[in-house]
């Protein structure tokens, strides 16, 4: 276990911590594009580079785009009413 | 009971959950020790097998196939689930609501943002049919080239306008893409039941180690893969914008 | 050291169970489950990870050198992308409560029943 996989470690605990902790939905979804890159800078250090791929394509596209689509939508709800 | 209340409970079962973890994680053997049997066997053998040199994507989609058309139905049933839930709220289509809509978000949008996401869609489509070409012999596949090839089409959305994406990609097309998709892993895993006597057995000529049809089923099925997820998530995200720009349409 | 990977799972999985237990909107509860669901991935690949191996593709290196578990990377890639999948419904459910129910905080869908 490399020091550099120790930190991307320590990186990815406090990237969890900041999503569990950011309570604002739309600040939320920004951090969690930054918590799934760190993901994927540790898949790559443990040698796993087809889940850092997986990982990069959904953590930063897929994830943030659906929850802020999400956002706008129930936005949309509170402005019907 | 309080919020509080269930926030200390919660905290109680969490410190005995850490410690069961602990016990339990204690006992995994560490990483100096050799590869298990099975992982061994696969490292060693797969690349001569099967003639493709990535043994991850071999294992996904030949030795383990039967998990990936299980995690491959669990998609297909989620984006279905998705549609369900959000189409039966959609009010009834009107394609000229539309129209006035587009221009009004048209002058909004920033020209900078259109251009960019204008000259994305083209590379990130080769960059999705490359990722699900290559996937046996580079990091890859049907998984990650389908998710790439769906940022394709939200990268459509950005830089036009909603009708563009309706009439680049129906509804339909989408959805027939799903569902081919996932059809075709299973004709690929009947092919293998019926040349092969065995369900998901790889009954194609493997090929040389290095090209690009290498590897028997290995491209049939990344390529069923990549049609499925890309449909997936394409239906997904239109579903969504759907959502929103018909319910823009209603209230203003 | 693999220890430390294994106290970062079991502290991912927790802190993301105590955010969806403690929420006020149903998305930051969605949010908070992506978080314990990487967790899992963590400890896969922990699990699977040898000291000093390659990644087990064989373009570049010879046959037979030390690589690190294939199996647990196959699980792992396709679970990342089906996970999001699923997540997709979660969030089209929150939509639906949010019609249904009228909020989005899960105290009050609790409330509306009792």
């Amino acid at each position: 276990m490399t020091a550099l996989q120790v930190v991307a470690l320590a990186l990815v605990a406090a990237g969890g911590t900041a999503v569990v902790f950011t309570r604002e939905p739309l600040a939320q979804a920004i951090v969690t594009g930054v918590f799934g890159l760190f993901l994927a800078i540790l898949f790559m250090l443990f040698q796993a580079p087809d889940v850092a791929l997986s990982q990069i394509v959904v953590g930063t596209v897929a994830v943030p785009a659906m929850v802020l689509l999400t956002l706008a939508k129930l936005r949309r709800e509170d402005e019907r009413e | 009971m309080s919020p509080r209340g269930r926030a200390w409970l919660f905290v109680g079962g969490a410190l005995g959950m850490a410690l069961l973890l602990a016990w339990g994680l204690a006992g995994v053997p560490g990483s100096d020790v050799p590869l298990g049997r099975y992982a061994g066997l696969l490292a060693d053998h797969a690349v001569a097998e099967r003639h493709t040199t990535n043994v991850v994507i071999a294992t996904a989609f030949d030795y383990r196939a039967l998990d990936t058309l299980g995690e491959e139905f669990l998609l297909f049933v989620a984006a279905v689930g998705t549609t369900v839930l959000l189409r039966a709220t959609r009010e009834e289509r009107d394609e000229e609501r539309a129209a006035r809509l587009d221009e009004q978000r048209g002058v909004a949008t920033s020209d900078s943002l259109r251009a960019l996401g204008t000259g994305l869609v083209g590379p990130t489509v080769v960059l999705g049919v490359y990722v699900t070409a290559h996937g046996q012999l580079t990091p890859g596949g049907g998984f990650q080239g389908g998710v790439v090839l769906a940022a394709a089409l939200l990268a459509v959305y950005v830089a036009g306008t909603w009708l563009a994406l309706r009439h680049v990609a129906p509804v339909s097309a989408l959805e027939l893409s799903e569902a081919v998709g996932a059809g075709g892993f299973v004709l690929v895993g009947i092919g293998g039941l019926l040349f092969a006597a065995v369900f998901l057995e790889n009954f194609l000529p493997f090929g040389t180690k290095g090209d690009v049809l290498s590897g028997g089923m290995v491209p049939l099925a990344n390529l069923a893969v990549g049609l499925e997820v890309a449909g997936a998530f394409g239906v997904i995200l239109t579903e969504l914008l759907d959502q929103i720009v018909l319910r823009r349409s209603a209230s203003g | 050291m693999t220890a430390v990977a294994y106290v970062v799972a079991v502290w991912l999985l927790l802190i993301g169970l105590y955010g969806a237990v403690t929420s006020r909107h149903l998305v930051h509860l969605v949010v908070c489950l992506t978080v314990a669901q990487s967790s899992t991935y963590v400890l896969l690949l922990a699990v699977g990870y040898r000291d000093g191996a390659d990644a087990p593709i064989f373009a570049d290196i010879p046959v037979g050198s030390p690589v690190v578990d294939p199996i647990v990377q196959a699980l792992t890639l396709t679970d990342v992308v089906v996970e999001a999948t699923v997540v997709a419904l979660l969030l089209a459910l929150t939509v639906q409560a949010r019609k249904r129910f009228g909020t989005v905080d899960p105290d009050g869908i609790r409330e509306l029943h009792g």
